[in-house]
């Protein structure tokens, strides 16, 4: 009886090892693939030439990514420019001052906001802020824009990269220990003083850590920037020009790609440097967040 | 001193309207979907399929792509969760707490958590080729289901990482395996949780486009095959968004209501259930 319970444990413990190891083993296959998939473009070009030239003409064999990986850096860049103050602020209006049923109230409402599908933010996107772009916006900067631009895009996506950050934050504010609040307080601070010096900058590596996670989200959103961004290959010189994104590409160029070998190898390798950005920044994050974790 | 009082009180009036521009646009979006969908929403969309030149104005509905995506979110939640549970019972129940080899996993799979929806869409591709697969409802299984096995893995992880050690004590200290103690008590006590994690992967395979949009193809007909392309649900709102024609821009809009209404209806469900059996759980 003893001996059948223990053979069991063993057989169990053996089978999730190998499922365990299998699995790490087939998604590391998978990305090597991916690879392996994006070599006949690479042998055909150099990386640089790839990356920096601005050409797209893949019936020519012309594929230059330069005007997407700038578009998408734009649309990012953007989108935080708008995310960050505001998540910060609200974070610290969450934590810091509101009562508690606003903040339970709020932080299940963010909750609900990062489980919406970004389809959801992109019909948002069409309805609301590409039309307020080309009658409002624009006309008031003196721009002439059709309203499918950069700054559509850039403002789906602060949306969409709000709960991530106010997410992260606001848990990281609250994690500053009460004594040291106490401590700048005993001295003479008033609050807001206490928290610019003494919260904040204790919870500096936290926030850093959440905008570069909501930044590698931003990287790769794809159906709702796509729906709204315009998609002209060009690089976009004000915000109210259109661009595309890298994932964009990825996206529309899929119907296309099967008919040239080069051109699906030119398109896998897109997805390859979207998924090394997108890697680099997420190690980056949770480096800096296993460290804050340990300190604590 | 009046320079410090100032300077709070701006910053207080900078966060405050901070705080409600967020709030607001959580509730413009929900209420620019429901004022644009609910004209066009009505009982034939979720009960037909569409019928000929649907896609351009004429009758019919989209019940081919509630199913379709029903089908493929419920398949690759079930296929995760067969994997990721056995993975996190061993992370927690079979390894040291802090050991390196599960540092190392729970890294690599917060890490995978981030990779964008599209890259797995390819990844998903990839795997199609290798079995000489064409686009199709198990394609789109397989991609979302690779979607949401880091996020799953990580969710199940933390919660069992919370069952508190005296608990799995106890079961050991009466003689029982780590097997029995996995399946009878760990389970029972994390299954709320559980039930929640599963939940919010189901949310995210069933909104998910960008993944679907090479794997899982795009079908009139209802899904019976799982070697068929299958519409799904946030690509037949991406498609009849971008046609021309106004009716049935409109439906896209209703059928994005559909979708907002699942995604709610799933989060308010997880809620209730971790609240429901928060009080089955030993402390």
């Amino acid at each position: 009886m003893k001996n059948t319970r223990n053979l069991k444990d063993i057989i169990f413990k053996n089978l999730i090892k190998l499922l365990t190891n299998i699995s790490i083993l087939v998604l590391i296959g998978i990305f090597l693939s991916l690879i392996i998939k994006s070599a006949p473009i690479l042998k055909e070009k150099s990386i640089i030439e790839i990356l920096f030239s601005t050409k797209w003409q893949p019936f020519k064999k012309e594929f230059g990514l330069w005007t997407f990986i700038i578009s998408t850096f734009y649309v990012t860049i953007f989108s935080l420019i708008i995310s960050v103050p505001l998540c910060i602020l609200s974070s610290v209006y969450l934590s810091e001052y509101c009562n508690k049923r606003i903040k339970i109230f709020f932080l299940s409402i963010i909750d609900i906001l990062a489980g919406i599908p970004s389809v959801i933010y992109g019909i948002w996107g069409v309805i609301i802020i590409v039309p307020l772009i080309k009658n409002q916006i624009a006309p008031f900067f003196n721009a002439s824009s059709n309203g499918y631009s950069l700054l559509a895009g850039a403002i789906v996506l602060s949306v969409m990269i709000f709960p991530i950050i106010i997410q992260i934050t606001v848990q990281v504010m609250e994690n500053v220990p009460r004594e040291l609040r106490e401590a700048s307080i005993a001295i003479g601070a008033t609050k807001w003083e206490t928290i610019k010096f003494v919260v904040l900058k204790k919870a500096q590596p936290g926030i850093i850590a959440s905008i570069i996670i909501a930044t590698s989200r931003a990287l790769g959103e794809t159906i709702a920037v796509l729906m709204v961004v315009g998609n002209v290959i060009k690089i976009p010189k004000s915000v109210f020009d259109p661009a595309y994104p890298l994932p964009a590409l990825i996206a529309n160029n899929y119907g296309e790609m099967m008919s040239i070998p080069l051109y699906e190898s030119a398109i896998m390798l897109s997805a390859l440097i979207l998924l090394i950005i997108v890697l680099a920044f997420n190690v980056l994050a949770r480096i800096i967040l296993i460290r804050i974790e340990r300190k604590s | 001193m009046i320079k410090r009082k100032i300077e709070e009180i701006v910053f207080k009036i900078l966060m405050y309207s901070a705080f409600i521009t967020v709030l607001i646009s959580f509730f413009i979006i929900l209420f620019t979907i429901l004022i644009k969908g609910i004209p066009s929403l009505n009982l034939k969309m979720i009960t037909q399929t569409p019928k000929g030149g649907y896609y351009l104005g004429k009758e019919g509905g989209i019940l081919n792509a509630i199913t379709g995506s029903l089908i493929l979110a419920c398949s690759s939640t079930f296929l995760s969760m067969m994997i990721s549970f056995p993975i996190a019972v061993f992370l927690n129940v079979y390894n040291k707490k802090k050991s390196r080899y599960v540092q190392v996993i729970r890294f690599s799979f917060d890490v995978l958590t981030g990779v964008p929806s599209i890259v797995y869409g390819a990844l998903g591709l990839i795997v199609m080729y290798f079995f000489n697969l064409r686009a199709s409802l198990l394609g789109g299984t397989i991609a979302v289901t690779l979607l949401i096995l880091p996020l799953m893995c990580r969710g199940i992880d933390e919660v069992l990482q919370m069952t508190p050690k005296s608990l799995l004590e106890s079961s050991y200290a009466l003689g029982s395996t780590s097997l029995e103690t996995s399946f009878k008590i760990l389970l029972r006590q994390c299954y709320p949780g559980i039930i929640t994690t599963i939940l919010i992967s189901f949310g995210r395979g069933i909104g998910d486009a960008a993944s679907v949009l090479f794997t899982a193809g795009f079908s009139d007909n209802m899904p019976g095959n799982f070697l068929r392309p299958a519409a799904t649900l946030p690509l037949a709102i991406f498609f009849q968004l971008t046609s021309p024609i106004k009716e049935v821009q409109s439906r896209a809009y209703a059928a994005a209501i559909i979708l907002t209404m699942i995604i709610l209806f799933i989060s308010i469900m997880s809620r209730v259930i971790s609240l429901r059996f928060e009080k089955y759980k030993i402390k």
